[in-house]
């Protein structure tokens, strides 16, 4: 056996154990140690048993990931997450938005969007998301005889936006493994985000315009009794505030003022204000959000100490290049490599959830990329959309899980996935819409930061 | 982010007085101190560099120790909680066919890959690592990145003093294992700070939810 053959069944038999359910992390190390063991053995060096380059490769791969400036805004970003998560801050976001909406078709379904939307953005972690809008706008429009599957939908696919639109954890993630600059990655997530979430709310309120059955309007005293001025004063406690918070992190990653970890670390300052505000800031809340950033830090940056060495095990072994002039034989158009590069990012999406992707299946098509002239970070923004539909598609569809297990039981989980369907259609619309014009990708940052 | 559902089990009694539980749950509680006590890096982190960007715009006087601070606080925060997430089974995992599995055929597969994929990586870890740190350690490196010479051998000590933790609970998670093959379902985990929608979940579950949606909103205070 070669050793790119060797390669190949390295990340074969990793993917049949993945099956087995063990943590993957610990897989990756212990593959990367046994397969680098066999790649870097050199009979010349053989004074004992442990004397072999892997060894300083695990330490030295793992030592980049604990040193890695990109990966420092991950848990700051989780830890602010975690603090506006705890603000609660949903139910008046909710109530507002509902009232100021309240002349548009579908106006509940319109609010929960809006709040899934802001709310996902500002704390990235989904099943929070789903989970708490599931217990509070979910029955709200059921009791307002909206249709459940058109409900559900909203609150599945509303809730998975969070990992788009920046600043979100999963873009800095791809960042990190792409090596391309997160900055720029925000930048040019900023439209197709939008694009998407825009996409949704026609969605929405053209279906409830349509066929009111759907989304039945608030009866008119609901409608006539509030005056703008109160309109204004709650959309002032409750979605400014938020909406300042992340325009002020955003807007101090994109105009350079900051690194992508201090505009986050400013961030969780923020947030820690922000519940202050709200009077929902205790000691109990703020271990609970750092116990469970360590958890979830740990999470993801292990995979990356594992894949790091996985993956350079692999490379050295020449398995990148292998799978590289396989593709490259195939005589693909750049189109058709997008399409298989994506559809494979979709069905990897079914079992799997965006980390294990991005972590260490997209590393594999990093290396095509310049090959087919394809950007990495439009190729980034791609794989972001895409991987919206990971969160709704089965076996693995956590939204539609978290949205099953707070709903009314009478609610079936094939209602929320038929409400799901629609959403997972946009979202290939809008990358067909992105590969199309690649220009709203490209836009942002041209005009951010090319050189003058 | 998953975490194992948490329920009281009949196994719970009978496992009262089982020494190997008990000793599971001595481990558990070891792990779980060390990763929430190293978790508040998150904090200084936080406020550090929170700092240095207050004193960079409005004193125009950067510091020349945060951005070592910063990748140190976030270096030792997700390596020590390692073992605690362990603990917690809040690794990922390709749990698609697993979840369909009883708790005993779960259980022996688990225990046969702790083996072979848990203990070498983890082995290699503690060794290859202490050799590292060691090196650092005697010529008492610091950060190339500042003047300031910020000493990082002690960083570098994070990876076997981490990898040594994760060894301890992988030894208790292979009693874990041995639990479960003997009384057939998996013994329930030490109560912990819980993700908010498993929080949520299991209040729903318990029928409570309503009622504590209802007090939450009036009040503004969630559980």
């Amino acid at each position: 056996m070669t050793d790119p053959q060797i390669a190949i069944m390295m990340l074969g038999l990793f993917i049949l154990t993945i099956l087995l359910g063990f943590p993957i992390c610990f897989t990756l190390v212990a593959m990367g140690v046994a397969f680098g063991y066999y790649a870097y053995y050199d009979p010349a060096r053989m004074d004992h048993i442990f004397d072999n380059r892997i060894f300083d490769l695990l330490v030295n791969q793992t030592f980049s990931v604990m040193s890695n400036d990109v990966l420092t805004a991950v848990p700051l970003f989780l830890f602010m997450g975690y603090i506006v998560e705890r603000a609660n801050i949903v139910d008046r976001l909710f109530y507002s938005l509902n009232i100021a909406a309240r002349r548009v078709p579908a106006s509940m379904a319109v609010a929960a969007l809006a709040t899934c939307a802001l709310f996902a953005t500002a704390t990235g972690i989904i099943g929070a998301v789903v989970t708490l809008m599931g217990l509070l706008a979910y029955p709200t429009m059921l009791k307002a005889r909206y249709d459940p599957s058109f409900a559900a939908g909203v609150i599945c696919a509303g809730g998975c936006l969070g990992i788009l639109i920046p600043p979100s954890i999963m873009l800095i993630v791809y960042a990190a493994t792409a090596g391309i600059s997160v900055v720029k990655l925000y930048a040019g997530a900023m439209l197709p985000g939008f694009l998407l979430a825009g996409l949704y709310m026609i969605y929405v309120i053209g279906r409830g315009a349509l066929n009111p059955k759907l989304a039945p309007k608030p009866p008119k005293e609901e409608v006539e009794g509030i005056s703008k001025s109160q309109v204004f004063l709650m959309l002032l406690t409750s979605f400014f505030p938020l909406a300042t918070l992340i325009l002020a992190v955003l807007g101090a990653i994109l105009f350079g003022l900051a690194t992508p970890s201090e505009a986050a670390a400013v961030g969780a300052l923020g947030g820690l204000f922000l519940a202050a505000l709200y009077r929902s800031l205790s000691w109990e809340r703020l271990k609970e959000s750092v116990y469970l950033t360590a958890r979830t830090s740990a999470m993801v940056c292990w995979l990356f100490v594992g894949s790091w060495t996985f993956a350079s095990v692999f490379s050295y072994l020449g398995g990148h290049d292998l799978i590289k002039e396989f593709v490259i034989s195939l005589n693909l158009s750049p189109v058709m490599f997008l399409i298989l590069a994506q559809l494979i990012i979709f069905l990897l999406g079914w079992p799997l959830e965006w980390s294990e992707i991005i972590i260490i299946f997209v590393p594999i098509f990093l290396p095509m990329l310049p090959h087919f002239g394809v950007d990495p970070l439009f190729f980034g923004i791609l794989v972001a959309l895409n991987l919206q539909t990971s969160f709704l598609t089965p076996p693995m569809a956590m939204a539609a899980y978290y949205l099953k297990g707070v709903a009314p039981p009478h609610v079936q989980l094939m209602e929320i996935f038929r409400g799901v369907m629609p959403y997972l259609v946009m979202v290939f619309l809008a990358m067909v819409i992105l590969y199309t014009f690649p220009e709203i990708a490209q836009w942002l940052p041209d005009l951010l930061y090319s050189i003058r | 982010m998953r975490a194992a559902p948490q329920r009281e089990t009949a196994a719970d009694n009978r496992l009262m007085n089982d020494s190997l539980l008990k000793f599971v749950y001595t481990i558990d509680r070891l792990s779980a101190w060390v990763g929430k006590a190293f978790a508040w890096c998150i904090l200084i982190m936080a406020f550090g560099v929170g700092y240095e960007v207050f004193v960079r715009y409005v004193l125009t006087a950067p510091t020349s120790w945060a951005f070592d601070v910063s990748y140190i606080m976030y270096g030792t925060l997700f390596m020590m909680a390692g073992a605690y997430t362990l603990s917690r089974d809040g690794h990922v995992r390709g749990d698609v066919i697993y979840r369909l599995w009883r708790p005993r055929v779960q259980a022996g597969i688990e225990l046969t890959l702790f083996f072979l994929f848990f203990f070498p990586g983890v082995l290699a870890f503690i060794f290859a690592g202490a050799e590292y740190a060691i090196q650092s350690w005697g010529y008492q490196e610091v950060s190339v990145n500042s003047p300031a010479d910020i000493p990082i051998y002690q960083f570098k000590a994070i990876i076997p003093v981490a990898a040594f933790f994760l060894f301890l609970q992988g030894v208790a998670q292979v009693c874990r294992c041995v639990i479960c093959l003997r009384i057939g379902e998996w013994p329930t985990r030490l109560h912990d700070v819980e993700e908010m929608e498993t929080m949520l979940q299991h209040q729903h579950e318990d029928g409570a939810a309503e009622l504590g949606l209802t007090r939450k909103v009036e009040d503004g205070q969630a559980r």
